[in-house]
């Protein structure tokens, strides 16, 4: 699974960086999507215990828990807060995009067509 | 009260009183002044409330521990030297307030003025009752900000802004020196705490750092107090109002660098290199400043000069490094605050009741204010040295101190011949100030017939003058106690003995303001003719001004450097940025490997791989790499590929337990393809492309590096995250959550609690960033412009209209209508469920995956599914959605949740929880985490909805300039 999962992680990065540099506001908004679906699941992945399978972070009510038994929650805790964030992110920066392609006639990331 | 709360309320007024000034309404100049004058008088008579105490020697202290363990406390001290200069900046304030209110005009913004005086005469007190260096610096610094405000208060006038500018960056530039010079003592000395500071004269004078510490705060002390060769910004900031500059250069500001000098005087004076840095510096201030002040045409300059000069003197005085010059330092600023504040206020009645302060303009004056004029000559006597006045006085023991010996060195043995070749020029100058203005034939072509001001506005410098005689009559009566506290504060150990009198016999000081005196008429009549050729400025020295060179420095460093700096290393292109991001964040993950050698896999034991796992990730990675292949001329087919990774992504948050993550994902994979979805109709189609035959080679070669970086970084990051995800963490803080996530949170579901509870005040912090996004978002569309082409309704509904407008019997949207009858039922109905399940997934959020933040998505989703079913018409006709209301009720609910535990005496945001019975529903936790989650919930239902409603309002509000357009024509 580890290895399978690594790969995952490597493509999205992969294809997100790509984007990222790309001279099109668009890509770079997809691009961003794709590189934030990558860091959330390798923070996620980074949790104490490796990867689990049927261990939810979820107590029997009443119980002390052991943190051997489940799977780690401060990296779940963390990206629950990235993905709300990385909503946020994108809205702001489609309507930047929006408003670029508006002002400037043009979707190119600096604002103008490349002289060439 | 208490004495060190008094000394706390002192300090507070000014700040207090600048803020309720800035409240007033903009031409409410006499409340102002009465809120100004009120709080300088209140101050003034705090201090002199606490002179009894301060006369027996032992400072008054406030003490408040701020941050105990880098050392730093906010304590307040006022002993004998903080006294004087508290009574200065109090008093003159006062009096300078009262001026005020008649100088300045009825149309300008007075409470503003006030507002920014009052806040300096709090940062000027601040710096005089620090007990702390750090705390001396911030105050210091203050007072640049505060007199940039106050020298640029007229700021339509040009050169009232760059005065303020060139203020603010010597006297800035000056105080970050003094701030690492401040940091160097505190280093020596092992605490910034000004009563230890004055104990460790040896520890100071015998470290390797003395000399650059010393050296670094001279440089504060010198730009602020205007000593050459960073004097030539005062003059400039002649811009201001002249009640400012009255008292900015009198009892404030500049004598801010004289009471910093003063307050380390006795750790950091009488070596070798203070003596040589100070005294130099003070002795060529002091003649240049009265040497030019005899040729300024402008009165104000005259002043400003003059001003420099003494500044000049005082420095001498605390160069020469004997407690007896020491005396005379601080006597002679009293004096000088004293006549100069008077002075500038007499320049500032000429002013206003002549309309001009052009000294080859203004003449004969005497005849129409007597009074004023009277006064004036009064002041200007004192600042000449006559006896009888105070200025004499203190003169005196300048030359007293300047004939003593002191390290027979040249300087030292020359000091009497320069002392007394400035008495000559102080008297000259002053001579020039009141024959030129007020003797002489009548004035023509004034702006105003010049007469008497208003009493009030006269009324501090009668007062002025009055304290100048007294002092120069009876000086051991009137100021002699106060000085002789102040003497005491500053210098600790016995006063040296020093008598405050008139006469002391016929000595060599006598005779050098003698020689002074006549020389100064002397020069004064040599130079007539050429002051009356009326060229501004000295012989010689006209052609060389400070402000030239610092203006030459400046454009060399921020204009030409700068944009050297750029061409050579910027680029405004954002992708070669992107790259060098990208670039460094690769190198900057690699270093440790490269420090600390490279780590290989790890040996946990792998989790086994479930076929379906690995198809879905071959899905997951055809998604990714579809969308980035497709993102530029298909990008609903990419929205569709990211969709499909989201999704990826979501599977395996379920797989991988982690439900919470995987509930979230998945609603706002939603709510973002629609916000994107609903961008798409903004966003032109690109043409398909751009290169007709083959892209040119650069282009490729870039498309190849880029490739390159992609795919590198994408090994990296698998093959990190793969040695990660084979080791064990062998420690982490998870334990303490799960063991306490019910015992104390209340919360069966880990990642609710630590998000509500354990971490509530990151989530806090998130929601505002939430809101803050969506207000932005909001803002931005306000006023969106969309892009030409694209605000044409788009074309399947002009084929839809066509064909509606083609049937007699149909109306437009009426296929769009047919084609939504269905789904808008269903859409309907839903809107309970959906928000049902909202509430759902907000109630058993604390023990079960959930919690405010999905079910802030859901229910956000419920009212876009009905935008998506009737349109924004129907829906705004049938519901009420204010999401504003709702994101501000969120976040106060929150923190008032937060704010609520101090109540109960616990910190900020600390949860109480208990279970409670509630009938049908059964078993509740009701724990304050809820109350807390509840004000998530409502924050992130409106922010979402926020978003997505200001993006689909576009199209109503393009069809509405469709229409205004078709209209018109």
């Amino acid at each position: 699974m580890e290895i399978v999962l690594s790969i995952g992680i490597g493509l999205f990065t992969a294809s997100g960086v790509w984007l990222l540099l790309r001279p099109r506001t668009y890509q770079v908004i997809i691009g961003l999507a794709l590189l934030s679906y990558a860091v959330n699941l390798f923070i996620f992945a980074m949790a104490g215990g490796g990867l689990r399978v049927d261990a939810p972070p979820i107590l029997a009510p009443g119980g002390v828990g052991d943190s051997t038994a489940i799977a780690d929650p401060i990296p779940q805790a963390l990206v629950l807060t990235a993905i709300v964030i990385g909503f946020a992110m994108t809205a702001l920066f489609l309507v930047v995009l929006l408003a670029a392609r508006g002002r400037t006639g043009t979707d190119h990331v600096d604002g103008r067509e490349p002289d060439r | 009260m208490p004495h060190d709360t008094l000394l706390l309320v002192a300090l507070a007024l000014p700040f207090l009183g600048s803020l309720a000034a800035g409240f007033l309404p903009t031409h409410a100049r006499n409340a102002a002044a009465v809120l100004a004058g009120s709080v300088a008088v209140a101050g003034m008579a705090i201090t002199i409330g606490l002179y009894a105490t301060v006369a027996e020697g032992a400072p008054v202290q406030f003490w408040l521990s701020w941050l105990p363990m880098l050392g730093l406390d906010f304590s307040l001290r006022l002993d004998g030297l903080a006294w004087l200069f508290a009574m200065m900046i109090f008093g003159i304030g006062a009096l300078v307030v009262l001026y005020a209110r008649y100088y300045m005009s009825r149309e300008d913004p007075v409470p503003r003025f006030f507002s920014f005086l009052l806040a300096f005469m709090g940062s000027m007190i601040g710096i005089v009752l620090s007990g702390n260096l750090i705390q001396l610096v911030f105050f210091w610094e203050l007072t640049s900000l505060f007199s940039f405000l106050l020298i640029g208060y007229w700021h339509h006038s040009a050169s009232a802004r760059d005065g303020a500018r060139m203020a603010l960056t010597v006297t800035g530039t000056g105080g970050l020196c003094l701030l690492v010079g401040v940091l160097l003592v505190g280093r020596i000395v092992g605490s910034y705490d000004i009563d230890q500071v004055l104990e460790s004269r040896d520890l100071i004078v015998q470290s390797d750092l003395y000399v650059p510490a010393l050296v670094l705060i001279l440089l504060g002390a010198f730009t602020k107090s205007a000593q050459f060769p960073f004097h030539f910004w005062l003059p400039h900031a002649m811009a201001a109002p002249t009640p400012v500059s009255a008292y900015l250069h009198s009892a404030t500001m500049v004598k801010a660098g004289i009471f910093l000098l003063m307050r380390l005087w006795p750790v950091m004076s009488g070596t070798d290199a203070w003596f040589y840095m100070v005294v130099p510096a003070g002795l060529v201030t002091l003649l240049l400043g009265a040497f030019i002040a005899i040729f300024q045409q402008d009165l104000k300059g005259l002043l400003a000069y003059s001003t420099i000069s003494h500044l000049g003197l005082i420095t001498l005085l605390l160069g020469l490094g004997s407690p007896l010059a020491a005396v005379a330092a601080i006597f002679h600023t009293l004096n000088h605050a004293i006549f100069k504040a008077s002075l500038f206020m007499a320049a500032g009645i000429i002013d206003h009741e002549t309309g001009t302060r052009d000294l080859r303009k203004l003449s004969g004056l005497y005849r129409y204010m007597p009074f004023t004029a009277t006064l004036a000559m009064v002041a200007a006597a004192a600042m000449a040295g006559v006896p009888l006045l105070n200025g004499f006085i203190s003169k005196e023991m300048f030359f007293a101190e300047a004939v003593a010996d002191h390290t027979g060195s040249l300087l030292d043995d020359s000091l009497p011949y320069w002392a007394t070749l400035a008495g000559v020029f102080s008297v000259t100058y002053s001579l020039r100030f009141i024959l030129g203005v007020f003797f002489g034939p009548p004035p023509v072509d004034l702006p105003h017939r010049p007469h008497e001001p208003a009493h009030w506005m006269r009324f501090p410098i009668e007062l002025l003058v009055l304290i100048c005689l007294l002092i120069g009559i009876v000086p051991s009566l009137t100021v002699g106690p106060a000085l002789a506290t102040a003497v005491k504060g500053l210098l600790d150990a016995t006063p040296p003995y020093y008598s405050l009198a008139l006469w002391h016999g016929f000595n060599l000081p006598l005779m050098m303001s003698l020689i002074a005196m006549a020389g100064g008429v002397v020069l004064y009549l040599g130079l007539r003719r050429y002051l009356e050729s009326g060229i501004e400025g000295p012989p010689i020295l006209r052609d060389f001004k400070g402000q030239r060179i610092f203006e030459k420095v400046l454009a060399t460093l921020s204009w030409q450097w700068a944009r050297a700096a750029e061409s050579a290393l910027g680029t405004r292109r954002l992708q070669p940025q992107m790259r060098i991001v990208i670039c460094l964040a690769v190198v900057a993950a690699l270093a440790p490997f490269l420090a600390n050698g490279a780590v290989g896999t790890g040996d946990m034991p792998g989790t086994p791989l479930p076929p379906a796992f690995a198809l879905l990730w071959l899905i997951g990675g055809a998604c990714a790499l579809g969308a980035a292949y497709q993102a530029k001329y298909h990008r609903f087919a990419a929205l569709v590929l990211v969709g499909g990774a989201g999704l990826v992504t979501c599977l395996t948050f379920v797989w991988l337990s982690a439900p919470d993550l995987a509930v979230t994902q998945l609603l706002v994979e939603i709510v973002t393809t629609v916000l994107l979805l609903l961008g798409l109709r903004w966003l032109p189609k690109r043409i398909e492309d751009v290169y007709p035959t083959r892209p040119p080679l650069k282009v490729l070669l870039r498309r190849y590096v880029d490739i390159t970086i992609a795919c590198a970084l994408g090994g990296v990051m698998a093959f990190l995250a793969y040695c990660l995800m084979t080791r064990p963490l062998t420690s982490s803080v998870s334990r303490f959550f799960v063991e306490r996530a019910y015992s104390e949170g209340g919360g069966t579901n880990i990642i609710n609690v630590i998000l509500v509870d354990f971490r509530g005040f990151d989530t806090m912090g998130e929601i505002v960033v939430l809101c803050l996004a969506a207000l932005t978002v909001f803002a931005l569309l306000r006023r969106f412009r969309p892009a030409p082409e694209s605000i044409r309704t788009p074309e399947q509904q002009r084929i839809q209209n066509a064909y509606d407008e083609a049937s007699p019997d149909r109306s437009p949207g009426d296929t769009v209508a047919d084609y939504m009858l269905i789904p808008r039922l269903i859409m309907h109905w839903l809107f309970p469920v959906i928000a049902v399940m909202a509430v759902y997934l907000f109630m058993r959020g604390h023990d079960l995956p959930g919690g405010g933040f999905a079910a802030g998505i859901t229910l956000s989703i419920a009212f876009v599914v009905q935008y998506m079913a009737s349109g924004a018409r129907w829906v705004e006709d049938h519901l009420r959605v204010l999401p504003l209301r709702w994101m501000g009720l969120g976040l106060l609910t929150s923190c008032a949740t937060g704010v609520g535990s101090w109540w109960f005496g616990y910190p900020f945001l600390t949860s109480h929880f208990q279970y409670v019975e509630l009938p049908l529903i059964g078993k509740m936790p009701a724990a304050s985490a809820l109350l807390f989650d509840l004000g998530v919930f409502a924050l992130v239902v409106g922010a979402t909805v926020l978003i997505l409603i200001a993006l689909a309002h576009q199209s109503l509000r393009s069809s509405r300039a469709a229409q205004a357009n078709e209209g018109s024509d």
